[in-house]
């Protein structure tokens, strides 16, 4: 809208007023100071910033910014985002989602905003457990886990919302975790950067419904041994001396394995823009849960045509043609004739 | 009926006038008597007559051929004068196979005119049907005045000199039926023969064949010595003007681009496809010349779900749909009234519960427009009464939306949206424009003298909301579905705050029943005993049943309602007015019970729901009844 430069601003500029009220030790503020410390390095305008988001905790996340901001209906968000975008496409749209929000109640409408490409960067916070609602059981949580609604254990197998995903062909599909600013920012800021749906899975602790539900893997004294990061053009490895890899093998399995015994040339290099997803898919089940070493970083990141650009497109591409819309021609556009 | 013509030498036929005629064209789901209908509707328009359609069809696209099930029909009444309704009961029916004349014999004038194509009166066809014995030759017709055409063959026979196989041919059929019927009516031949060549340009084959069957039916009728006289029913009176032949969903699809156009407001359609509503997806989807962004969502709720984002991003938000796509958007549909953001929901109601009759007519969503949602979620609604005036109505329903920053659900019904009427062509400059008012700089000032932007700092007068689409710096602002303070917009959970939402919210919509046009009554004597009061697609039925009793000597006045909420400010008034208020709907008494609770009118019901629209008849009935009833 404006052309002036960018203002500069910092992270209070985008806090709100309103006061913060997860509960105190919840993963979702590590989040929120993520997004609001990443955002003045983005060189975007809050008045063309909007956060979108559906009902749960997460979905609280958009009266902290000081940006627009719209909390609707539970699941519902990418649908909501998907009118704004098209017809918007000057904003930057986030939104804001969990487990159950995105993959439960809103799964139809995740899988097709993604499919679709439409420009929107999707931050999903799981938890696997459902908080606002005090703690049943989540479509990402594991079998067999008791939970006031599950007194003889969750009998649903759950979702891999990275393999999930992928299978709704996404274009961008990343992961991180709450206990790394850091990986957090830089993969926010990849995902905002991408021209279409990004979809970002961040491991986040419910510390009063499921605590610990990542620690296994994300606590600071494991992290090296469980985290596998996946950086583009490089060998997959992990471990304090990176002394561990990821291989493929020939019946197309993913293998960890110790780089020494395997030798470096062995090990899988990732490439991100690869066009089939299978390899990414892969990697999206390198481990069974949370407690066995976990891919994170961007699985997948490819180019291809956006859909408010595209709707933008045929629309111009028809005025070139038609000229502009004569509302007086389309009334007479089937037969007339004349009363005199 | 008069005698125009003797018939001559050269004009073997006389030639009758009629100031009227019904024709029902009925066969198989496949035999494209809808095009057929369609067609003869067009040259009739185009002819200048008045005219009235009912396309009457199967939900099945291709239910099992020749079956009672699978009858397909159109029925049309022309006329030289102006007609309201596709008339009560058919003077002539078309009936390409044995199941369309006993689906359709019922419904029949009595002493009517069967036109039937005898080629398909075979056992096989005529067991399908139910029929025990041919109808053609045991006499169980004799009340009826039968034609026996060998269609199917003589289409084959002509189509064959034109390289068309056989089998091919036989689909041509409908056309040889289309012109017979064009000769016996005296319909113009030529815009036939053209449309034939523009519609089956891509498929010249096909476009001969149509063309070649057309002629042949035409040549049938001149030459077979069959039918002793051709009818014409001469072009009625119009007011002059512009004329053009829309059905509603045309006319609405219209009515949403020029409300695009009058507001300024880029139009999105957020829509799921279902039936009797998705012709509005197909017609926007064309128009992208007009800037229209259609948007063919995973399910309803995304449709309207898209809507309410293209509308938070400043653009005009529509979502069409059909009973079943009304409930799963109900909750969406709470949120926009709590988000106060403009929407128009369109229903174009249908037979319920449930999937109920996909393709049929029926009025029974009102009372879930009005109170389909959880919490107090009032919001208004508009009703569309004829095909043409889907136009007028969705404008309307577009400005009230806009103006009040709320969903509007706009209700039309199966038989507007696929029925069709002349249209005498608005003046598109007077249509008044429609001011979006965004908002464009803080509306308050905080404790430190701050000047901030309060999202639900209301207009006094019409308690609207400030509309602010992001991109204007100083007007950020969070809404969502939780209770919000009144002004401030920030989430509340205060119990005098809530109750203090509500009643703005319900009083801000209450309070356009000052901004609608009062509702008009026709009373011709000034002294009539009784009122009809009506709402949508019933308007033609009963304006026509109201003439019929006023024919007998009835001193009877008919109102329609096209505001369903909040009610024009006079009705109260009007229902005062007469001893008797009769109200037909298409459903179990909805319209009634409204206005009983909201008036305390002793309202009579007439209330039917068979599919299809009330006839005038009826109608006139109810009335002479309620009438004689008290007298």
């Amino acid at each position: 809208m404006t052309t002036t430069a960018v203002p500069a601003t910092t992270r209070k500029d985008w806090s709100s007023d309103q006061e913060v009220r997860w509960c105190p030790g919840c993963g979702d503020y590590s989040i929120l100071a993520a997004v609001q410390m990443l955002l003045p390095d983005l060189g975007v305008r809050r008045e063309n910033t909007v956060f979108l988001s559906g009902i749960g905790c997460a979905a609280r996340f958009p009266y902290y910014m000081s940006t627009y901001g719209l909390h609707s209906i539970h699941g519902r968000a990418p649908a909501i985002a998907t009118g704004l975008a098209t017809t918007r496409p000057d904003l930057d749209v986030w939104v804001v989602t969990g487990d159950g929000d995105a993959l439960s109640i809103g799964g139809n409408h995740l899988i097709h905003a993604l499919r679709r490409n439409v420009r929107m960067t999707i931050l999903m916070f799981n938890n696997q457990i459902y908080g606002l609602t005090k703690g049943q059981y989540s479509p990402t949580s594991e079998i067999a886990k008791v939970t006031k609604s599950t007194p003889f254990g969750s009998l649903d197998t759950p979702f891999n919302p990275i393999s999930l995903a992928l299978g709704a062909e996404a274009s961008f599909v990343a992961r991180t975790h709450d206990m790394d600013r850091q990986h957090m920012q830089e993969t926010f800021r990849r995902a905002h950067e991408h021209d279409g749906a990004a979809f970002v899975e961040v491991y986040q602790n419910c510390n009063v419904f499921n605590d610990g539900a990542f620690e296994k893997i994300t606590g600071r004294d494991v992290r090296a041994e469980m985290l596998v990061p996946l950086v583009h053009g490089e060998p997959i490895r992990f471990g304090a001396e990176r002394e561990k890899g990821v291989v493929q093998r020939s019946d197309g399995r993913l293998e960890i394995v110790d780089v020494a015994e395997a030798g470096e040339d062995a090990i899988l290099v990732h490439d991100e823009h690869r066009e089939d997803p299978g390899l990414a898919f892969a990697l999206s089940r390198l481990a069974h849960g949370p407690y066995e070493p976990t891919a994170i970083g961007v699985f997948r990141a490819v180019e291809r045509p956006e859909y408010g650009a595209e709707m933008a497109r045929q629309i111009a591409a028809t005025q070139e043609r038609r000229g502009l819309g004569d509302l007086k021609g389309l009334l007479r556009s089937g037969a007339t004739w004349t009363v005199a | 009926m008069t005698t125009t013509r003797e018939p001559t030498e050269q004009h073997p036929h006389a030639r009758h006038q009629l100031d009227r005629v019904v024709i029902r064209f009925a066969g198989d789901s496949g035999d494209g008597m809808q095009l057929t209908g369609d067609r003869f509707t067009a040259s009739s328009a185009l002819f200048g007559n008045d005219l009235s359609t009912f396309p009457d069809f199967p939900a099945e696209i291709r239910a099992p051929a020749g079956t009672l099930a699978g009858v397909s029909a159109f029925q049309v009444q022309i006329a030289d004068y102006d007609i309201l309704t596709p008339g009560d009961t058919p003077h002539v029916l078309v009936a390409m196979n044995p199941a369309a004349l006993k689906a359709n014999l019922g419904v029949l004038e009595k002493g009517a005119t069967l036109v039937v194509n005898v080629d398909a009166f075979d056992e096989r066809s005529l067991a399908k049907a139910g029929y025990a014995s041919n109808p053609l030759s045991d006499g169980s017709l004799s009340g009826f005045t039968v034609y026996e055409v060998p269609m199917t063959s003589l289409t084959q026979q002509v189509c064959k000199e034109a390289g068309v196989k056989p089998r091919d041919a036989e689909r041509s059929k409908n056309f040889f039926a289309l012109g017979l019927l064009s000769w016996l009516y005296t319909r113009p031949v030529e815009p036939t023969i053209e449309w034939i060549a523009t519609r089956f340009a891509d498929k010249p084959l096909i476009a001969e064949a149509n063309r070649r069957a057309y002629l042949a039916g035409l040549h049938f009728g001149e030459t077979a010595e069959l039918f002793e006289a051709t009818y014409e029913v001469r072009p009625a009176h119009f007011p002059p003007g512009e004329y053009t032949q829309v059905t509603g969903n045309q006319a609405l699809a219209w009515g949403l681009i020029a409300a695009s156009r009058l507001s300024g407001l880029p139009l999105f359609l957020g829509s799921y496809p279902i039936t009797p509503a998705s012709d509005i997806l197909h017609e926007l989807s064309r128009r992208k010349e007009f800037g229209v962004r259609t948007f063919q969502a995973e399910d309803e709720i995304a449709g309207i779900g898209s809507a309410i984002g293209a509308a938070f991003g400043g653009a005009l938000g529509v979502t069409t749909t059909s009973g079943p796509g009304v409930d799963l958007k109900s909750e969406a549909l709470g949120l926009a009234v709590n988000l106060e953001l403009p929407l128009v929901l369109v229903d174009i109601q249908r037979g319920g519960p449930s999937t109920g009759l996909p393709t049929k007519a029926e009025q029974a969503d009102l009372l879930h427009a009005m109170y389909g949602r959880h919490g107090e979620a009032p919001l208004p609604i508009v009703a569309a009464k004829t095909p043409s005036h889907c136009f007028e109505a969705a404008i309307e329903a577009v400005r009230i939306a806009v103006k009040y920053r709320t969903p509007v659900i706009l209700l039309s019904d199966g038989y507007l949206a696929n029925g069709a009427e002349p249209w005498r062509l608005p003046d598109v400059d007077a249509l008044q424009p429609i001011d979006p008012g965004f908002a464009s700089a803080p509306n308050h000032v905080d404790e430190d003298g701050t000047p901030v932007f309060w999202p639900y700092a209301r207009d006094p007068e019409t308690l609207a909301r400030p509309w602010a689409p992001p991109g204007v710096p100083g007007l950020e602002h969070r809404i969502g579905g939780l209770e919000k303070a009144d002004g401030s917009g920030n989430v509340s959970y205060d119990p005098h705050n809530h109750e203090r939402m509500v009643r703005l919210r319900a009083a801000k919509v209450a309070g356009i029943a000052r901004d609608v046009a009062p509702v008009e009554v026709d009373d011709e004597t000034g002294d009539a005993e009784l009122l009809v009061l009506g709402w949508g697609s019933t308007y033609g039925s009963i304006v026509a049943g109201v003439r019929r009793a006023r024919a007998r000597g009835q001193r009877v006045a008919s109102a329609h309602l096209v505001h369903m909420h909040p009610f024009p400010p006079n009705l109260k008034e009007v229902l005062d007015r007469y001893r008797v208020v009769l109200v037909p709907e298409m459903n179990l008494g909805q319209l009634s019970r409204l206005v009983r609770a909201e008036f305390l009118v002793d309202a009579r019901s007439l209330t039917k729901v068979q599919g299809v629209p009330f006839r005038a008849g009826e109608i006139e009935s109810a009335i002479l009844s309620a009438l004689g009833g008290d007298a």
